[in-house]
């Protein structure tokens, strides 16, 4: 320790030292040449981070996609699914979604997010007027369940300020509730995903839960603890710069 | 200068007056995926009266719209009461996932807005949003509204026509025309008569017999059931 300290005297010597011989230097030399550095205008950039937690108590959430963008939704109650939500909604794959024209960023988790979890994302965009952050995952022992955040407008948020949300279920409408072998992809069944046929209402609305075979559809894969009820996931937004 | 301190009283006077009535442009969504709203009915209505009130027993109105999804004695009590109102803006049924719009102007004192509207196919289920305090700022509110059940009639879920009547047990229609029939019955009895949140539909997984004739998979719901969106103009 003491070392240390001398040592770091030393330096500083060292450096006042230096310091006095470049201004003496300098001193007797003409000034240079005045350059006018060439103009850039800087980028600026906003930042925001997603936290989200799986409140459920048994439903793994496919990667969550989050996306920005100033116009358009995910989805809308009442109207039929996209095909990117569909393939997210019935099979938990967010690819398409995340290719949407109209985001300006996009960040997805790596991993599915198991229940009583918590992952962290981070968007950057260079616009911030009429900004608005979108969030998509399945609910993945479902047949085409989903969670989200639907074209939150975040353009007024300052440095450091959160806004959080609880989010509710969602069904995509495009395949059956049937909970039957075979047809729901995450580890309750292992079943297959997406499917482009639609046998359901077509159109987006709120999920009705499921059933269950201990809750009186004998023919279902699933079992109490799949069950769920809104709010699906806690959602902080945070504007870091 | 005393001209604009006059201007200005003016302008206060003016101010304070039209933020006790209301220009409300109001939009309804049902988010359910198979739940059908019977005829909505708006009201806007002084701090001294409602359309319901949880954990007490519904009134003989309220009990006529839950059971049967008749309103005209509740507008008649709304009229009564000088409350401002919308009925039937959907002009019938509202349909799983679809929404309505409505204008609504108010009267100075009539600053509380409430909605009801039966859920079918339920025995006596309705949404409900009880003396939600309309705001003076101009903006536009979201308000989510939840399913409650009247207490006035057992949850059976068996579909009965002509059950809409007072006091006769029974669902009187699956608009969806996606319920069965010879359900045995889930229920014969009420246990809470006060006005309460909806427990929910049961519904078996067998349209010719079992207890229930609605369908599980589909006449179930999660609260919310519906997302209001008031303009305040």
């Amino acid at each position: 320790m003491l070392r240390l300290t001398k040592s770091l005297i030393i330096i500083a010597l060292g450096a006042s030292l230096a310091a006095c011989g470049d201004s003496n230097n300098n001193r007797s030399e003409t000034p240079p040449e005045v350059v006018s550095p060439p103009v850039v205008s800087p980028v600026v950039t906003y930042e925001f981070t997603i936290q989200v937690s799986n409140l459920t108590a048994a439903q793994p959430l496919s990667p969550i996609a989050v996306i920005s963008h100033t116009e358009n939704m995910l989805w809308e109650i009442g109207s039929p699914a996209s095909t990117a939500l569909e393939v997210m909604a019935e099979g938990g794959n967010n690819s398409d979604l995340l290719a949407v024209d109209f985001a300006t960023a996009v960040a997805s988790a790596d991993a599915p997010l198991p229940p009583g979890s918590q992952v962290t994302l981070s968007l950057t965009t260079e616009q911030l007027d009429s900004l608005k952050i979108s969030l998509a995952t399945m609910l993945v022992n479902t047949n085409d369940a989903f969670t989200g955040l639907n074209a939150i407008d975040v353009s007024s948020l300052a440095v450091d300020e959160a806004l959080t949300f609880t989010t509710f279920a969602y069904d995509a409408g495009t395949e059956a509730n049937s909970e039957a072998a075979g047809t729901i992809p995450g580890p309750a069944d292992s079943g297959e995903g997406f499917n482009e046929e639609r046998n359901d209402v077509n159109y987006v609305a709120m999920h009705p839960g499921v059933v269950s075979q201990h809750d009186g559809l004998s023919s279902s894969v699933l079992s109490s603890q799949h069950k769920f009820d809104n709010p699906l996931t806690q959602v902080v937004i945070t504007r870091t710069q | 200068m005393k001209t604009l301190s006059l201007t200005l009283l003016a302008a206060t006077a003016i101010s304070s007056f039209t933020s006790q009535a209301a220009e409300l442009d109001i939009k309804l969504t049902n988010l359910t995926q198979g739940v059908h709203f019977t005829p909505i009915l708006i009201t806007a209505h002084s701090g001294d009266t409602s359309l319901f009130e949880v954990a007490t027993p519904a009134s003989t109105a309220l009990q006529t719209m839950a059971e049967g999804g008749n309103i005209a004695p509740l507008v008649d009590e709304a009229t009564a009461a000088n409350s401002d109102m919308v009925a039937n803006p959907a002009e019938g049924l509202l349909a799983p996932a679809a929404s309505t719009m409505a204008s609504l102007t108010t009267t100075e004192g009539n600053d509380y807005l409430s909605l009801t509207a039966m859920l079918l196919p339920t025995n006596d289920g309705f949404v409900g949003l009880n003396s939600w305090k309309i705001p003076t700022e101009a903006g536009t509110y979201t308000i989510y509204l939840n399913g409650y059940d009247a207490g006035t009639e057992a949850n059976d879920e068996r579909v009965v026509e002509g059950s809409g009547a007072l006091g006769v047990p029974g669902i009187p229609a699956a608009p969806g025309g996606n319920a069965g029939t010879g359900g045995s019955g889930v229920t014969s009895s009420e246990s809470n008569t006060m006005v309460h949140i909806h427990p929910g539909n049961l519904g078996d997984d067998d349209l010719e017999a079992g207890i229930s004739d609605l369908d599980n998979t589909v006449h179930r719901w999660l609260n919310p059931v519906a997302k209001l969106t008031v303009t305040v103009k």
